[in-house]
C-alpha cells in the first residue's frame, strides 16, 4: 500500500511572527521556513508504518511555489520514496488544497493520506477533514496512536475530553497530533541520497481544480498587547494583591 | 432571508458550554433567526436546555440510534441536508467542532472560517493566525453559506432565560456510511472543575518533575476551587493526561485567574492563556518569558512558594 503525506512549508515554529507595519500581511522575508511540525510527525508515522512492513511506498507532496521543494527534499531525506510538487504561486486555502489532494489520490491510489492536524501558519485545521468529505472516506483526526490490521486503522485521538478511539476502514484520511511520535533527525548522507530521489512537478492548472481563494483576507493586525506587570516580593504580597482585585 | 444554524455539542445528556458561547458569537451577526440543532440518540434533555438559551429561535431535535456517539463522517451529511435553509452554519472551536465543521463545509462546497474571535458584520470576521501572533480579518463571499467555528475563549456563554423557544423534531436525513466505528473514550478522570470553563486555573510545567510532583498543583488547585492545566512539556513527560494541555495545540482558555507554575512561557503556551483576566507566574528564573505577560510574578522555588500560598488562602 501507498501512503500520501501532504507537507506544507511554513514559518518555523520558533520564529516570533510580526505583522507588517502597513497591515498587508506578516513578515516572512528572511525568516526561517520549515516543514509544518505536524506534517513532519505525519511523515514520521508513515515511515514507521513502512518500516514495519505495512506499506510499500511513502509519497510526500506539497502545494506551493518553487521554495517548497526544499521541504520536499527534507521529506525525502527523512525517508520518503518520492515527492510531488504541485506548483502554484497563489495562496491555497484548505478547500482548494483538499481538491488538489483528491486529484493526487486519483492518480496514486493511496490507502492512507496522512496530514498534519493543522498548519501552524494559518491555524485552520481543515484540510484533512475537507479531503475526507470530498473523497467520501473516513477521517480520524488529531491522532496520537495508529494501529493497522486487515484493511482497518484503529486510531486514538486527542479530544477535549481525553482520548477517543475510532476504528476506520481504509482507505482513510488521518491527521497527526503532537504526541504521535518524535520525528527522526535527518543525517547528512540521507540529504545527499535525497537529491537523487524523484521529485515530480505538476502545474496546478493541469489538475483542473477550482482553486481560487474563496475567503478574502483583508487586513492583518498585531494582537492586543499584554504587558508584564510586577514582580512581587512574597507570597503574602501576592495574596494581598489578588484580594485587592477581588480575585480571592 | 438570513438564518443561522448552530450545531450543538453535548456529552452525557448535558449541553457543552461551548454551545452557549457559539450562540454568543452568533448574536453578533445581527441576524434574528438562530436555530440550534441537537443530534442525539435521545435529545429531549439537551434540547430543553438549549431551548432556554436566550437568543435561540428554535431547537431542532434530531434523534437516531447512530447518534449515540457523534462522528464527523455520520454528521456532516446531516448538516448538509439542513444547510439549504440557512445562510450561516456555526459550530464551536472545540475538538468536536474542529473535526466536524470542515467536513460539513466541504460537502456544502464552501470554505470555513475557523476560530472566529470577533464578528464585524454578517460576512466579516476576525480570527487569530500564527499561534495568535497576528489577527486577520476574513471576508466570506456573499451569496454562499458561511461555515465557521467560534473561538470559545473569546465569548462568554449566552444565558438561560425562563421562556424557552420551541423544540421541533426532525428526522435524520442520511445513513451511516459504515466505515467509521466508535470504540471508546478514555478520560483522565479528575473531579475538579472543567478546564475550559473554570474561572480559575492552576497550571504546572516541566518543573513539576514527576507525576507525584504535580500533586503540589492538584492540592493548590483544590484549595482555590480551580481547574488544573499543564504545559505540553508536562503532558509529554507523562505527569498528567493530554486533556490538561493548555496552548496552541491544547486548550485555549480564558479564566479570570491563571497561575503558570514552573512554566517558561513559550509562545505556544501563551497562545492558550492570552485572554485570561489576571495571570500569575511562579518561576525560579527571573528572565523566563512568562514574566513578560504575567500581571504578577514571584521569582523562586515553586516547591516552597506554592505550599506557602496554599496556607495563606
Ligand atoms: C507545534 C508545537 C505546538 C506546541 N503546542 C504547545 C501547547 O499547546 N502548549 C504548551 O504548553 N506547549 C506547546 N508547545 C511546546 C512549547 O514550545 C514548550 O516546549 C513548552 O510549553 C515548554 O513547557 P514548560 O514551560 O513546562 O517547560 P520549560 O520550557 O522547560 O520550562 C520550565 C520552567 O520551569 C522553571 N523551573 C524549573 N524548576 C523550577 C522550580 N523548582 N521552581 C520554579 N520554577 C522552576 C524553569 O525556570 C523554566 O522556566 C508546542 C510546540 C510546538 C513545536
Ligand atoms: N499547501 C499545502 N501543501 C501541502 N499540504 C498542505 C497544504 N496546506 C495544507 N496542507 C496539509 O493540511 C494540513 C492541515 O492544514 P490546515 O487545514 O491549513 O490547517 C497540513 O498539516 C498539511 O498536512
Amino acid at each position: 500500500m501507498k501512503i500520501l503525506v501532504p507537507i506544507k512549508r511554513v514559518v518555523d515554529y520558533n520564529v516570533r511572527v510580526k505583522v507588517k507595519s502597513d497591515g498587508s500581511g506578516v513578515e516572512t522575508e528572511g525568516v526561517k521556513m520549515s516543514i509544518n511540525p505536524f506534517d513532519e510527525i505525519a511523515l514520521e508515522e508513515a515511515l514507521r508504518i513502512k518500516e514495519a512492513g505495512n506499506a510499500e511506498e511513502v509519497i510526500v507532496c506539497s502545494i506551493g511555489n518553487k521554495d517548497c521543494q526544499q521541504q520536499l527534499r527534507t521529506g525525502l531525506a527523512m525517508g520518503a520514496d518520492r515527492a510531488i510538487h504541485v506548483v502554484t504561486d497563489g495562496s491555497v486555502q484548505p478547500l482548494a488544497a483538499a481538491r488538489v489532494l483528491l486529484k493526487l489520490i486519483e492518480k496514486e491510489g493511496p490507502e492512507i493520506v496522512f496530514l498534519g492536524k493543522q498548519a501552524i501558519d494559518d491555524d485552520n485545521s481543515q484540510t484533512g477533514q475537507m479531503l475526507a468529505a470530498l473523497w467520501d472516506r473516513p477521517q480520524a483526526t488529531f491522532a496520537s496512536k495508529v494501529e493497522l490490521s486487515d484493511g482497518k486503522a484503529t486510531v486514538t485521538r486527542e479530544v477535549d475530553a481525553g482520548l477517543e478511539t475510532l476504528e476506520v476502514d481504509l482507505p482513510a484520511v488521518l491527521t497527526s497530533d503532537l504526541r504521535l511520535n518524535e520525528p527522526r533527525f535527518v543525517k547528512l548522507p540521507d540529504i545527499m541520497k535525497a537529491k537523487r530521489k524523484p521529485l515530480d512537478e505538476i502545474a496546478l492548472d493541469e489538475l483542473d481544480v477550482e482553486a481560487a481563494a474563496r475567503l478574502e483576507l483583508t487586513a492583518y493586525e498585531p494582537p492586543p498587547k499584554r504587558s508584564g506587570g510586577r514582580i512581587l516580593e512574597s507570597a503574602r504580597e501576592l495574596v494581598d494583591e489578588l484580594k485587592n482585585k477581588g480575585l480571592l | 432571508m438570513a438564518r443561522v444554524l448552530i450545531i450543538a455539542q453535548h456529552e452525557d445528556g448535558a449541553l457543552n458550554p461551548a454551545t452557549a458561547k457559539t450562540l454568543s458569537g452568533a448574536l453578533g451577526l445581527g441576524i434574528d433567526d438562530i436555530d440550534i440543532a441537537v443530534f442525539a440518540e435521545s435529545a429531549a434533555g439537551v434540547a430543553q436546555q438549549a431551548s432556554r438559551l436566550q437568543g435561540a429561535s428554535r431547537v431542532l431535535a434530531i434523534e437516531h440510534a447512530d447518534f449515540a456517539h457523534l462522528t464527523a463522517a455520520r454528521l456532516a451529511p446531516e448538516i448538509k441536508a439542513l444547510a439549504g435553509d440557512y445562510t450561516h452554519i456555526l459550530g464551536p472551536s472545540t475538538t468536536f467542532g474542529r473535526d466536524l465543521m470542515p467536513r460539513a463545509a466541504a460537502l456544502i462546497g464552501v470554505g470555513q472560517v475557523s476560530d472566529v474571535q470577533e464578528v464585524i458584520d454578517s460576512h466579516t470576521f476576525k480570527r487569530p493566525i500564527y499561534a495568535g501572533n497576528a489577527i486577520v480579518t476574513v471576508k466570506a463571499p456573499e451569496g454562499q453559506t458561511v461555515v465557521a467555528t467560534v473561538r470559545s475563549a473569546s465569548y462568554s456563554a449566552a444565558v438561560e432565560g425562563d421562556s424557552p423557544c420551541e423544540i421541533e423534531s426532525r428526522e435524520a436525513a442520511a445513513t451511516d456510511p459504515g466505515h467509521t466505528r466508535y470504540i471508546n473514550l478514555e478520560t483522565g478522570g479528575g473531579d475538579g472543575p472543567d478546564l475550559q470553563t473554570a474561572d480559575r486555573v492552576v497550571s504546572g510545567g516541566r518543573a513539576m518533575g514527576s507525576a507525584e510532583g504535580f500533586d503540589v498543583i492538584y492540592s493548590f488547585a483544590k484549595k482555590l476551587g480551580a481547574a488544573v492545566g499543564a504545559s505540553r512539556a508536562a503532558v509529554d513527560a507523562g505527569y498528567v493526561p493530554n486533556e490538561l494541555q493548555v496552548g496552541q495545540t491544547g486548550k485555549i482558555i480564558a479564566p479570570e485567574l491563571y497561575f503558570a507554575i514552573g512554566i517558561s512561557g513559550a509562545i505556544q503556551h501563551l497562545t492558550g492563556i492570552k485572554d485570561a483576566g489576571t495571570i500569575v507566574a511562579i518561576n525560579k528564573d527571573a528572565e523566563a518569558p512568562i514574566f513578560e505577560i504575567a500581571d504578577f510574578g514571584l521569582v523562586g522555588d515553586l516547591f516552597e512558594i506554592v505550599p506557602e500560598l496554599e496556607k495563606l488562602i
